[in-house]
């Protein structure tokens, strides 16, 4: 997918003008009270937590000798590894094992590697005809948009707009149909899709996991499409990063314990589907083909560098759901696959600190994300780190870097700064005292833009601070 | 192709500072042979009669309906009691493992032994364990239990054993690690919660996505 992060500031505005698209988000807070109330009823939370941080841990510090079990376990079972540097390279090996196997149409579960590759555009570039199959998926492919969300990716639509979006797309159908109802909108997906399913000659799916231990890959979805996507067809392509890699089953089963939980608050999704290479002799159902691509992208890069916590990630979204920043614009304004804070420390390391240099910018640092985390990675350290890079390789606007420069000035010298300090305040109180407030202060546009910025009431806190503790 | 993963690898190794000391394969034989468990929810603990009801509850909370049988000779009739309770015709598609129980005493039933195909409504299956901690149905692929049948029709009917409920993940796990056939496990291993479900138009549940939109458990005591 082209990225367009450096646009962040424009989008964020247009996004937060936007009433429907701020209709639309509210809903993230069901999710937040949902998600409370189903982690509450798992007194093992944390420990699990740090469990799976530890898996993780040990499987990247391990991650050469796991890839290679992993491809060795996969070839056993029958089926193949490609490994793809780029996503160029993976796409076209996505292509070419599409033209051996002589297929058309391509039923697709929801992966954010497809995603990450802009799988879609290049297979249809290629004359092939790849259909989304999880419904939020469906829909922004009718749409031509990307996804909003890594979890729910339509999330940005109301029913009406997918009602609209299934007038304009599916013609054969009666046009007078009703399509208020939700249901009727989901028995519509599901009669089309159905088709798609039974006569597609591949199947391609993301993983949630690779298990290294028997060569398998594991998704979950709620849907059943990933299900159907990867055993009707008569070949099955996963795509995988390098990250996904777990040892064993019992290393997946504390990840999963997390994941359906932090992501959509539900003990566990309606799906966990394993497979472990083709359809075997013996079977009576499964692919003729399996075949996993091994994305890298950067990701190798990122290991033994501050980054490289963020190796952990599962794609829960919990961090967005969290987001203060990602529930004020939502996923578009971010301008790439990754929105949110996961977005705003991956999508730097995977399209570069030029283009995306915005994204560690868009957070208020309240630190919700790393409470949140099921992975407990410290994702607001790694926005700082972003922003030092920014800022040691001289990028970024002018206004900003030299107010850093000047607040670094006062900071390093304590007894200055709270004698500037002391006398802003009470420049700002006396001046503000008429109105308690500013509607507008000079360098400060974009705070008092929506708000204002209330009169300091009297003396700093270093001055209360020394005075309470005597 | 051959010079992508050369490259990924390398880059792996350096990065893990595998270029001054290689990496130890021991570690990584250890850690899978070891199996070893995270923490266990209490939940996925207690005895037996206990496990069976936290999946009964679990099952129901994730939209599934459990009904009990004493014995595989009432299979039969609690399938076809099924289909006549929710209006649904009598006719479905079964796994071939499930073709010696005593069909003959239901001649109505309409009964086919295979892989599914787009006009079935209902399909029946075995279950190999049932999971008590989230209610979770195991399933696995074979000669005699196509995968698809939980997920092609519309209506999945699973058969559970009682004396098959475990109380954790891991313990399912063992569970397939001992059907396994030459230490792989089967092609396809399906974890089962409820019906197939979406909330992709604007966060509302639904059930039945592309997937079943009902599943009914038959527990066989025993």
């Amino acid at each position: 997918m082209h990225a367009t992060a450096h646009d962040f500031p424009a989008n964020a505005k247009k996004a937060l003008g936007d009433a429907r698209l701020q209709g639309t988000l509210g809903v993230i807070e069901g999710n937040r009270q949902r998600r409370a109330a189903t982690i509450a009823r798992l007194p093992e939370w944390d420990q699990l937590r740090e469990a799976a941080k530890a898996i993780k841990t040990h499987t990247l510090k391990n991650l050469d000798l796991y890839l290679e079990r992993y491809e060795a376990a996969v070839t056993a079972a029958g089926g193949s590894v490609h490994w793809a540097r780029t996503s160029a390279e993976a796409n076209a090996i996505v292509t070419a094992i599409c033209r051996a196997a002589g297929a058309r149409r391509i039923a697709k579960g929801k992966s954010m590697i497809g995603e990450e590759m802009g799988l879609n555009e290049h297979l249809v570039a290629a004359g092939l005809e790849p259909i989304e199959t999880d419904l939020g998926e469906y829909i922004i492919q009718l749409r031509g948009e990307p996804p909003s969300h890594i979890v729910m990716p339509a999330l940005h639509l109301s029913a009406a707009d997918i009602a609209d979006t299934f007038r304009s797309h599916h013609r054969d159908l009666d046009p007078s149909r009703p399509l208020e109802a939700d249901q009727a909108l989901l028995d519509e997906a599901r009669s089309k899709l159905r088709q798609a399913f039974l006569s597609a000659e591949v199947g391609i799916t993301g993983a949630n996991f690779l298990i290294a231990e028997s060569g398998s890959s594991l998704i979950v979805t709620n849907e059943g499409n990933g299900d159907l996507s990867q055993s009707l067809p008569r070949v099955h392509i996963v795509l995988a990063s390098l990250e996904k890699l777990v040892p064993t089953f019992e290393d997946a089963a504390v990840i999963l314990r997390l994941l359906a939980r932090s992501a959509t608050a539900q003990e566990f999704t309606s799906y966990c589907t394993i497979s472990t290479g083709p359809r075997r002799a013996t079977d009576s159902a499964g692919p003729e083909q399996y075949h996993v691509v091994l994305l890298d992208n950067g990701r190798s890069a990122m290991l033994g560098t501050p980054f490289e916590d963020m190796l952990r990630c599962i794609r829960c979204a919990a961090c967005l759901n969290h987001c203060p920043v990602y529930n004020a614009v939502g996923g578009h304004a971010y301008g790439w696959v990754y929105p949110g804070p996961m977005g705003a420390v991956l999508t730097p390391s995977l399209v570069g600190i030029e283009e995306a240099g915005h994204l560690p910018n868009a957070s208020s640092f309240c630190g919700r994300c790393e409470e949140v985390c099921p992975m407990k990675i410290p994702l607001p350290k790694m926005m700082r780190h972003w922003r030092e890079r920014q800022f040691s390789h001289g990028l970024g606007s002018p206004t900003p870097r030299w107010g850093v420069r000047l607040w670094a000035f006062f900071a390093t010298r304590p007894r200055l700064y709270r004698l500037a300090a002391a006398a802003a305040a009470w420049a700002l109180g006396r001046l503000g005292a008429k109105q308690g407030g500013f509607r507008r202060l000079p360098l400060a546009g974009g705070w008092t833009g929506t708000r204002d910025m209330p009169a300091p009431q009297g003396r700093s806190f270093h001055a209360l601070y020394a005075e309470r503790r005597r | 192709m051959i010079e992508a993963r050369q490259q990924i690898l390398a880059s792996v190794r350096r990065a893990l500072g595998r270029d001054r000391t290689p990496g130890d394969p021991s570690v990584i034989a250890q850690h899978i042979a070891a199996h070893g468990r995270g923490p266990q929810p209490r939940r996925s603990q207690g005895d037996h009669a206990a496990l069976v009801e936290r999946f009964i509850g679990m099952a129901s909370e994730a939209s599934a309906t459990v009904e009990s049988v004493a014995s595989d000779a009432a299979v039969p009739a609690a399938v076809s009691d099924f289909l006549g309770r929710e209006n649904l015709p009598a006719r479905l598609v079964a796994s071939p493992a499930l073709r010696p129980l005593s069909w003959d005493e239901r001649p109505l039933l309409d009964i086919r032994f295979g892989p599914p195909e787009d006009k079935d409504l209902v399909a029946l299956t075995p279950s190999l364990a049932g999971i008590a901690e989230t209610g979770t149905l195991m399933l696995v692929s074979g000669a005699d239990t196509p995968s698809t049948l939980a997920f092609l029709p519309a209506v999945h009917v699973a058969l559970l054993r009682k004396r098959d409920i475990v109380g954790a993940y891991e313990d399912g796990w063992e569970r397939m690690r001992a059907a396994a056939a030459e230490g792989k496990p089967p092609r396809s291993v399906n974890f089962i919660t409820g019906p197939s479900r979406t909330a992709d138009i604007e966060q509302r549940l639904l059930l039945g996505a592309h997937g079943p939109r009902r599943l009914h458990i038959i527990l066989i005591d025993g």
